[in-house]
């Protein structure tokens, strides 16, 4: 009985790996010079680790008054992107807009990317990879609940585990040609719906909670940091619609893109709020707490290698919060991807390096180093970006056949 | 209780052995945290490591984990009217705690400022004068302040760093994971990490060691000032304490009414640095006024 019961399973798992090979790793030209792109992006990525594991972390410009740079900046955008992904769902099933039901499953997937490329990032900058099974609950020794690096690893895997179950149960009931149970369907995002938010909310609570930082240690950082995740999140999907639209033929209509762009004007407005007021109560009560700040925006001392990054990140916002405003420009598709990617490149920078760094300059001593990524760093940040396109790659094709019924098992064909 | 703790080891062991299976690598990969082991186990990690420290160096390195003294706690006073900014203690400490000689670590951090300014991003850190102390300016050396609320403490995930029973803040060298949110958490810029193997000179190494305090570190971990764990405990002096040629250095335990800090604090008023914060450090600044 066991026996024939596992021969069944083994079956199943057989014809689902042909089948899925078959439609995720087949394609036209496009698709192998796409991958193979990703591949030398990901082959540059490893050169760098392997380098910086065998030299250490002296590979990276990072140092004793700049503990974190280029690694952590990625961390914190990605988790945003993560967060966002999931506000797709809100429109989808609260106000039943049906045009974007169909690519909420998009949205979960970047999702579990996104996650998944922080959980990189994390690996990449830890000193010592090979403990990182002390952050395992009851293996290693988590500092629960004291640390908030602990939560937040917890909050992450959760919320990792709960967008592999939808999606995995989205998949499995159409593989099986079955309509996924809705009241399961909705329980599960209903949940994921918080979960998003919290996972980026504990992950600003992260900076926020160390005092030493006056940088971070502003109470504005956790809603600052979901209004700026709700810029970026939807600017990337926007493109990647189009993308898919393009290439694949999968039809994603109009108006659920136009939708987004304009979540991305009111989480604009928000942000660019937040930004202002955070810039006033420094700059008006101009205590020693202002410096990073003036390192940032202005300069200190004459350091100033962060300036004309951080307004650019300005002027790219306002533009494309301007853009995004107006229905007309907000609905020539143009106009619209010039928008995204200045949303893109401008929260990168505004909640990565432009978040990050300024923490530690001045350092907590008052010493002044001015950091910008080394080589090695910028090797293994491509690498792991390069692994998150091609997972993301891989996983939308696979979501693509089950939609149009490519991949079906054979029974249900 | 005991039910759990067995599944727990059990859990471990069978993690253990997979990824020792799966990776090859050494058993110290796997070596449990120091708190969580027994007086045997300690015995035992202690024996394993100065065999492997004589492989590595080729010198006999002796281990210990004297515990903290009971009835004491450690606290520390710096007399700014005489400290001349010589940095002896900063190199007395580098020898004494096998600090890595490149790339430079020193867990002491001497700050010049001009009389009259106590703003600490005012300060010079790259000194560099050929006679000290330099007039009209004063020098204020900044150490770990041992904090009774330490903030890099709480924000360790994985328990790699707590407070002893004599107030002094350890690290389990063999447990970090190198994440270093410890050193962002840190007002006093007290934590330092090993971005490369910390070189050590075979003939420079201090071979009297304490397993939380001075014994050689590895790459990628954090370290920090432990006012020299290794001799308190013994009834020394720390280091830097020893070598101040001015006598600005002042230590002693909090808890006996005759000691050398209960005598500052009953002479002298003293302040300590971002009090603001409540870390309560255990480490006082006084001016002996009159001195100069």
């Amino acid at each position: 009985m066991l026996i024939k019961k596992i021969k069944i399973i083994l079956k199943e798992f057989q014809y689902f790996g042909v089948g899925l090979f078959k439609v995720v790793f087949k394609g036209k030209k496009f698709f192998y010079i796409w991958m193979s792109f990703l591949s030398i992006m990901i082959f540059i990525g490893i050169i760098g680790y392997i380098y910086q594991l065998k030299e250490g972390l002296v590979v990276t410009n990072m140092r004793e008054q700049v503990s974190w740079g280029l690694y952590i900046s990625n961390f914190t955008f990605l988790v945003g992107i993560a967060a966002a992904a999931v506000l797709l769902v809100i429109p989808a099933y609260f106000y039943h807009f049906n045009p974007i039901k169909k690519i909420v499953a998009f949205g979960e997937l970047l999702a579990i990317v996104a996650v998944i490329m922080a959980g990189m990032f994390i690996v990449v900058n830890a000193g010592r990879p090979d403990r990182l099974w002390h952050f395992i609950p009851l293996i290693g020794s988590l500092n629960f609940p004291s640390s908030i690096l602990a939560w937040d690893m917890l909050i992450l895997n959760g919320y990792l585990f709960i967008n592999i179950l939808i999606t995995t149960y989205i998949g499995c009931s159409t593989y099986y040609g079955k309509e996924p149970n809705k009241r399961i369907v909705i329980f599960l995002i209903l949940i994921s719906i918080p979960w998003a938010v919290a996972v980026h909310t504990v992950t600003a609570f992260v900076f926020n909670g160390l005092t030493a930082r006056e940088f971070w240690n502003v109470s504005i950082l956790a809603p600052k940091f979901l209004a700026s995740a709700f810029c970026s999140g939807p600017a990337l999907m926007i493109i990647i619609f189009q993308i898919l639209r393009k290439v694949m033929n999968f039809e994603i209509q109009n108006r659920a893109i136009f939708k987004l762009a304009e979540i991305i004007a009111y989480a604009m407005a928000i942000n660019l709020f937040l930004m202002f007021s955070e810039i006033y109560k420094e700059y008006y009560s101009a205590t020693l707490h202002l410096s990073s700040m003036k390192y940032l925006y202005e300069g200190l001392n004459g350091h100033n290698s962060l300036v004309l990054w951080i307004w650019i990140a300005i002027f790219f916002n306002i533009i494309s919060f301007i853009l995004f405003l107006i229905p007309k420009t907000r609905k020539n598709f143009f106009t619209l991807n010039i928008g995204c990617v200045m949303v893109f490149i401008g929260i990168w920078i505004e909640k990565g390096i432009g978040f990050i760094v300024p923490g530690f300059i001045p350092d907590s001593l008052g010493e002044i180093y001015e950091y910008i990524p080394s080589i090695n760093e910028i090797m293994v940040s491509i690498g792991i970006w390069g692994i998150g396109a091609m997972i993301y790659t891989l996983f939308v094709r696979a979501v693509i056949a089950l939609d149009t019924g490519k991949l079906r098992h054979p029974y249900y064909q | 209780m005991n039910d759990k703790m067995s599944r727990r080891d059990f859990l471990k062991s069978v993690l253990g052995a997979s990824i020792y299976f799966l990776t090859g690598c050494s058993k110290e990969l796997f070596q449990k945290r120091f708190q969580e082991m027994s007086p045997e186990e300690i015995k035992q990690m202690l024996k394993q490591l100065q065999a492997e420290y004589r492989k590595k160096y080729g010198i006999n390195i002796n281990v210990k984990a004297t515990p903290a003294i009971k009835g004491v706690i450690f606290g520390y006073a710096l007399d700014l009217s005489k400290c001349i900014g010589c940095r002896r203690c900063v190199y007395a400490c580098v020898s004494e705690n096998n600090l890595s000689r490149n790339v430079q670590i020193h867990w002491i951090r001497v700050l010049k400022l001009k009389k009259g300014v106590f703003n600490l991003e005012k300060s010079e850190h790259y000194y560099n004068p050929k006679i000290v102390p330099e007039t009209g300016y004063f020098y204020i050396p900044v150490q770990c302040q041992q904090c009774e609320n330490p903030p890099c403490v709480k924000v360790c995930p994985v328990k790699a760093t707590w407070k002893e029973p004599d107030g002094v803040i350890v690290i389990d060298y063999n447990w970090c994971s190198g994440c270093r949110i410890c050193m962002a958490a840190c007002p006093y810029r007290a934590r330092k990490f090993n971005w490369r193997e910390p070189l050590l000179l075979k003939d420079q190494i201090n071979t009297e060691t304490h397993y939380l305090g001075n014994r050689p570190r590895m790459k990628g971990v954090v370290e920090k000032c432990t006012f020299c764990i290794q001799r308190t405990r013994q009834g020394l002096y720390p280091a830097c304490v020893e070598v101040c040629p001015v006598g600005a250095r002042k230590f002693g335990n909090l808890l006996d009414p005759r000691s050398e800090i209960r005598y500052i604090f009953d002479n002298f008023r003293v302040f300590r640095l971002k009090e603001n914060l409540n870390t309560n450090g255990k480490f006082y600044y006084y001016f002996s006024l009159g001195w100069r």
